[in-house]
């Protein structure tokens, strides 16, 4: 296990390399100059060339990615170029607001959801199965956006439940992350129901379950102690692979309620040519992604012992 | 010994086979007229023959009436919310097409090669999926925009790189699976060339994944128009279902639900008969499942 987890760790390294490669020649060497960027077109040479000192945009590309690697190594990512503040700082608490925004439906959605497609597939091909199927392709062939305006205007314009827009911290976010809650679950239900429906049903007609059956298992036996436990390992799978998307939050719930998380932060870094943030954004999150896949690896080889790391 | 390559015939009767079946499913005939209808009318759109949905039809924000021009209301400027959202047709057909015919070819061609060549070929090829698989989504489509500017182009480039890669590793799958076949074998043992193996001999025995992969591309294109358009990475000027529907929040507070309505049905219809199709597709073409 330990001699896999260092092997993994070091498959990685060309990986992180290659991001860094990569955001470094979208930001730094195919992007607009982000000094002409913040003075604007009317800028004297004097300043810019100032400014341009100031955020290390002097140096020539290849030095200026040597920096990009100590700061990757380091965790030290610098400063904003707009506002000046410490992106460790900034970053941290754009994530656990992103967390707040993003986990509860996660968690509540994904219990609520295997617990329907369970029942759904107890009565597979069924009127019930038939109806769900119609109504989530449909309810998917509408745009995440329509979802979140009509959901707006209903609950929060007609009905006045939750406020339109904002943020609070602290306790009080409560009132200000519902109705993105609510809308989320509703958005989550389709694909994952689909996809766990798609599980159970895989295994309906395995030998294992033949033989349950066999033995005189009822059907909705047979689905919660034998197609269940079976199914729990590419739900794990599933899941885990998301954990990431979680810090980075929903950038469109976030920029729809005005909500300060990580996707708030990059859309603003983006407007505004704030190179540091936009990097720091990319490459945290590509990290974050290779970590959670290792994790989701070891996680699959734990829970099925089939699974050789080798 | 027949001077006919089995590559000549068998796909084009596999491709047949497929297409009788698809028309063999009332509920697929209906979803593919949709879709003709669509491209009919971004067809008539490049050759400029919509009517013009920049032109101011009536007053500002006039309520829904006849004529036609007025079905679904103006918008602020006096246009034609109805032209707007045919014109949006045109836009959303032309980037599904554009990223799709980005997307699909790069990663087909990346996936043939690295099956065949192996070596040093896969292991550049692999090094490059690793690094874009790792860069969630959102975050390379927002970085291909901070380069290439927002608008159109870059949105398209911008989700084709997110979508090549799924179709680079089935079609590198498949090509392994068929390295050792005796038809390849066959073809190299007569003199063929590697780019005449992977393209006339492999390629049509792999397409069919090519081919359902596509569909899945096209939608990620056309929804995620809307999406980053709302985010301001997308579409700036111009019509588009994503300024439509992203303008909605203030005209649904007015009492004005013409461009959503509008906006929403059209994108309703041409979503669910892609999808339609596409599952349809795999049913047909994919023996895996089914």
């Amino acid at each position: 296990m330990g001699a896999y987890v260092v092997r993994r760790l070091l498959q990685a390294i060309p990986t992180v390399f290659g991001v860094a490669l990569l955001t470094f020649l979208l930001f730094n060497a195919f992007g607009p100059d982000p000094v002409r960027t913040a003075l604007g077109n009317h800028a004297t040479a004097e300043a810019m060339a100032n400014l341009r000192h100031q955020w290390g945009l002097d140096k020539s590309l290849p030095l200026q990615f040597l920096d990009f690697l100590r700061q990757i190594v380091t965790f030290d990512y610098g400063t904003s170029f707009v506002t000046g503040d410490d992106l460790g700082t900034q970053l941290k608490a754009g994530a656990l607001v992103s967390l707040s925004v993003t986990m509860p439906p996660f968690v509540f959605g994904g219990i609520v959801n295997v617990a329907i497609a369970l029942f759904i597939a107890r009565h597979r091909d069924g009127l019930l199965d038939q109806a769900a199927r119609a109504l989530f392709i449909a309810a998917m062939s509408v745009s995440a956006l329509v979802y979140v305006l009509a959901l707006q205007y209903l609950l929060a314009f007609k009905l006045d439940w939750f406020p339109i827009n904002g943020y609070e911290g602290g306790w009080s976010a409560v009132k200000y992350l519902g109705l993105p809650w609510l809308i989320q679950l509703l958005l989550l239900m389709g694909p994952d129901i689909r996809l766990y429906r798609a599980l159970f049903l895989a295994d309906m007609n395995a030998d294992w379950v033949r033989t349950a059956r066999a033995k005189g298992a009822s059907e909705g036996r047979v689905l919660l102690r034998h197609v269940l436990p079976n199914a729990w390992i590419p739900i794990i799978t599933q899941n885990v692979t998301t954990l990431p998307f979680l810090i980075l939050g929903s950038f469109l719930m976030e920029r729809f309620f005005s909500i300060p998380g990580i996707g708030n932060l990059t859309i603003d870094a983006l407007s505004r040519g704030d190179l540091p943030i936009l990097k720091a954004v990319t490459v945290l999150g590509a990290l974050a992604l290779v970590a959670f896949n290792l994790l989701n690896d070891l996680l699959y080889a734990v829970a099925d012992p089939r699974v050789r790391l080798s | 010994m027949s001077a006919v390559p089995a590559s000549a015939v068998v796909p084009r009767s596999a491709a047949r086979e497929a297409l009788a079946a698809l028309w063999g499913r009332p509920h697929t005939r209906a979803c593919l007229g949709v879709v003709a209808l669509y491209l009919l009318v971004a067809s008539c759109g490049w050759l400029h023959l919509l009517p013009d949905a920049e032109a101011a039809v009536g007053g500002a924000q006039a309520p829904p009436g006849w004529p036609l021009a007025t079905l679904l209301g103006t918008d602020l400027l006096g246009r034609s919310v109805l032209w707007r959202v045919l014109a949006g047709a045109q836009t959303a057909v032309t980037i599904g097409l554009a990223t799709t015919a980005l997307a699909v070819p790069f990663g087909t061609a990346l996936g043939l090669a690295a099956g065949y060549f192996g070596g040093w070929v896969d292991a550049v090829v692999n090094w490059v999926y690793s690094v874009v698989v790792s860069v969630p989504d959102i975050l390379l489509i927002t970085a291909i925009s901070y380069a290439m500017g927002k608008g159109l182009a870059s949105m398209c480039v911008a989700i084709a790189a997110t979508s090549w890669v799924g179709i680079m590793r089935l079609v590198r799958g498949e090509v392994l699976k068929h390295q050792g076949s005796d038809y390849v074998l066959a073809a190299r043992s007569v003199g063929a060339g590697a780019g005449r193996v992977m393209f006339s001999e492999i390629l049509p025995n792999v397409v069919h994944v090519t081919i359902v992969t596509a569909t899945l591309v096209l939608l990620a294109a056309i929804k995620g128009e809307v999406i980053l358009t709302y985010l301001g990475m997308g579409i700036q000027d111009g019509a588009s279902w994503g300024l439509l529907i992203a303008g909605a929040a203030q005209d649904m507070v007015n009492d004005i639900w013409g461009p959503l309505v509008g906006a929403v049905t059209a994108m309703f219809l041409l979503i669910y008969s892609l999808s339609a199709i596409g599952d349809a597709l795999r049913d047909v073409l994919d023996p895996r499942v089914g």
